[in-house]
């Protein structure tokens, strides 16, 4: 950090005018800031600490009740559960696949752009477009899935969307659909910024299976790739909304009710903005503790320096 | 014999043929230098032998066994790439320590906290050590084994990189312009450091570069390529007064070699532009071709013009040009000697006997000088 102390002295020493200049230029983007970012967290920051619901003349301080609340809430209970459990399968699959899949399109000699356009398709198009898609697919009774499952001879299919089983399932198989294409194309990016020189060199060390050279080269050299890609996804999931808004509106039953719809419900639906902004406020935190993580994880060790 | 013996390898990329039938020997105990102009081929042949890069026909024989189609790892080979290519993530020591553990640990011994309980690991990793220890101090990198290579200078990651190849003792080593990311100082002490490495390590050694100084300081045996070919191979001293082929003797020897057009006519007289010079060869056309420091300035001889003078401490260049002659001729004087200035009309006269003389197709021919008395 010593090398930051240097252009703080230089402009201590800088005139007047220089500063202003730089004040001057700086302005628009904190404007911007202040006014899309900073001002709306701090409305909502101080909403959940009152029971303001639309409409009423006045804000009424409550304190942590609406915190006291969420604790009671059966329903928040459910959606903070489901929510981890969506991030917890949805994370793991769509990172492993993604790696996998970048791997053998970087492995491969025929139809790479192919297959990278096939991969990326879901995060180019519209989630809710193709929401419709996926509910035909799913179907229980002429979803094409069910159809192919009968033909091989299972009995009773599961109802996927429409059962409390496998709702949430059959969501997080969406999400891992929509975010693998993504972590593909992060994994390849990464991939090619190996040097090839590498790989030669660890042939010649010895490494003779390509799991050995992985593990050599690939692997630890993915490090500040796979560490970009586990926080981006991991933030992706937590903000799980369309597919639930769409496909299931949080049923049946609330099984697969989550931590943004139900924001979302109680904020949109009951419009109880002074609770729908305590449940924002816990879905930043959750996020800011993700992030900061992230940054404790990429001072530790991926740097190569 | 052990040692690499590369046998009519041919390489082809596309309608370009890279390698067009190269062999080379390397003895074992051997230092070849194996230079050429960029893009010569050189070092596709050398990741050819070392197995990481494919061949479309010919052999690799490596400590007498062929590897044509075996991995990289089955060779038996070490190799010192021009990158360095050493594993980021790694320390200095534990980058030397990986073609051991590669060798001698199982796929599962090597395992991250697993492998550490498996019999037999423990044992391993402190002979391990205790080798890369070894590889390290011989090459007085000491206090810096546990650095980062991101955290050592360019000539550090050097010696780490040929630590990594002395560290195993090897049938061959490659060593891939292993100079060339290093400043001038640098790279003549480091000349000398690799040249002792190879002494004491025995190994046969190929040693790619585009530095002829590199070639002729190092080798025991210089093979200058071009154009996928490998033209001359033989000591640095017969290279340098014997080349067989022009594009060896303008190739090797700074300043370059002065070539002149010339003729042998039919007595076999050679004449370049008309004057009658004092040496025999087939008749036909043929290339003169005269090192700088065999041509003097003399009363009769070579007509030319004086151009510029250059000062090099121990030597003077004079460039002069000579009416046959596309570019000037160069000559390198004792600088004690007289100057002539710009513009100054000059006679150069050489040894007959210092001359090369080239045919049209470039091969040398053989040259008889005549006696001082034969002149008309």
């Amino acid at each position: 950090m010593s090398d930051a102390a240097l252009p703080r002295a230089a402009t201590s020493r800088a005139p007047v005018g220089e500063a202003l200049a730089g004040l001057m230029l700086t302005l628009p983007a904190g404007i911007a800031y202040l006014v899309l970012l900073l001002l709306p967290t701090l409305a909502a920051v101080t909403l959940a600490f009152t029971d303001y619901e639309l409409g009423m003349p006045a804000l009424n301080w409550i304190g942590l009740d609406n915190f006291r609340e969420m604790l009671s809430d059966r329903g928040f209970a459910i959606a903070l559960r489901n929510t981890v459990i969506y991030v917890g399968t949805v994370t793991p699959l769509s990172i492993g696949l993604g790696l996998g899949a970048a791997l053998l399109i970087e492995a491969g000699t025929r139809g790479r752009a192919f297959f990278r356009a096939v991969f990326f398709l879901p995060v180019v198009s519209l989630t809710v477009a193709m929401a419709a898609a996926w509910q035909y697919l799913l179907h229980p009774t002429i979803g094409p899935l069910n159809a192919l499952l009968r033909q091989v001879g299972v009995t009773d299919p599961p109802f996927w969307l429409s059962s409390s089983d496998t709702v949430l399932l059959s969501l997080a198989a969406i999400g891992v659909w929509e975010s693998l294409g993504y972590n593909m194309v992060l994994f390849l990016a990464g991939l090619s910024a190996i040097p090839r020189e590498l790989y030669a060199a660890a042939e010649v060390d010895g490494a003779r299976s390509a799991f050995d050279r992985f593990r050599l080269v690939t692997w630890p050299l993915l490090g500040p790739t796979t560490l970009f890609v586990v926080t981006i996804t991991l933030i992706r999931s937590v903000r799980v909304f369309d597919t639930v808004a769409v496909l299931t509106q949080g049923g049946p039953n609330k099984a697969s009710e989550v931590l943004l719809y139900t924001m979302y419900r109680e904020g949109f639906t009951y419009l109880r903005l002074g609770y729908s902004a305590a449940i924002t406020l816990v879905f930043l935190a959750i996020v800011l503790a993700l992030v900061w993580l992230q940054t404790k994880a990429m001072d530790r060790k991926i740097h190569y320096g | 014999m052990a040692g690499i013996a590369i046998d009519g390898v041919v390489r082809r990329f596309g309608q370009v043929t890279a390698l067009k039938g190269v062999s080379l020997d390397v003895a074992a105990g051997e230092f070849v230098a194996l230079v050429g102009p960029s893009g010569c081929g050189k070092t596709t042949l050398m990741r050819i032998v070392a197995g990481i890069e494919t061949l479309d026909s010919g052999a690799i024989h490596i400590g007498g066994r062929e590897v044509t189609r075996r991995r990289p790892a089955e060779r038996d080979v070490a190799m010192v790439f021009q990158s360095y290519a050493l594993y980021p993530h790694l320390t200095a020591r534990q980058n030397i320590a990986v073609p051991l553990a590669m060798r001698r640990l199982s796929g599962w011994q090597r395992m991250p906290l697993l492998g550490r309980f498996l019999p037999g690991t423990r044992q391993r990793q402190r002979a391990i050590a205790e080798d890369v220890e070894r590889a390290g101090t011989a090459l007085g990198l000491g206090a810096l084994l546990d650095r980062r290579p991101g955290q050592l200078s360019g000539g550090q990651r050097q010696r780490v990189a040929l630590a990594r190849a002395i560290v195993r003792q090897p049938a061959a080593f490659l060593m891939d312009e292993p100079l060339s990311n290093l400043d001038a100082a640098l790279r003549v002490h480091t000349r000398r450091e690799i040249v002792d490495i190879h002494r004491r390590a025995g190994a046969a050694t190929l040693y790619v570069t585009h530095d002829q100084a590199e070639a002729l300081t190092m080798a025991n045996r210089v093979a200058v390529m071009q154009a996928g070919e490998i033209l001359q191979v033989a000591s640095p001293e017969a290279i340098y007064a014997d080349p067989q082929d022009l594009r060896v003797a303008t190739f090797i020897g700074s300043p370059r070699i002065n070539t002149l057009p010339a003729e042998a006519d039919a007595a076999g007289i050679v004449q370049v532009a008309g004057q009658q010079q004092r040496l025999r060869a087939r008749p036909g056309p043929l290339t003169l071709a005269l090192r700088p420091e065999d041509l003097s300035l003399a009363s009769g001889g070579l007509p030319a013009v004086a151009e510029a003078v250059e000062f090099l401490g121990e030597s003077v260049l004079l460039h002069a040009r000579h009416e046959a002659s596309a570019e000037p001729l160069v000559l390198r004087l004792p600088p004690e000697a007289a100057r002539p200035r710009p513009g100054e009309a000059v006679h150069l006269a050489y040894h007959p006997a210092r001359a090369l003389l080239f045919g049209a197709d470039g091969r040398r021919l053989a040259a008889t000088p005549m006696e001082a008395l034969a002149l008309v």
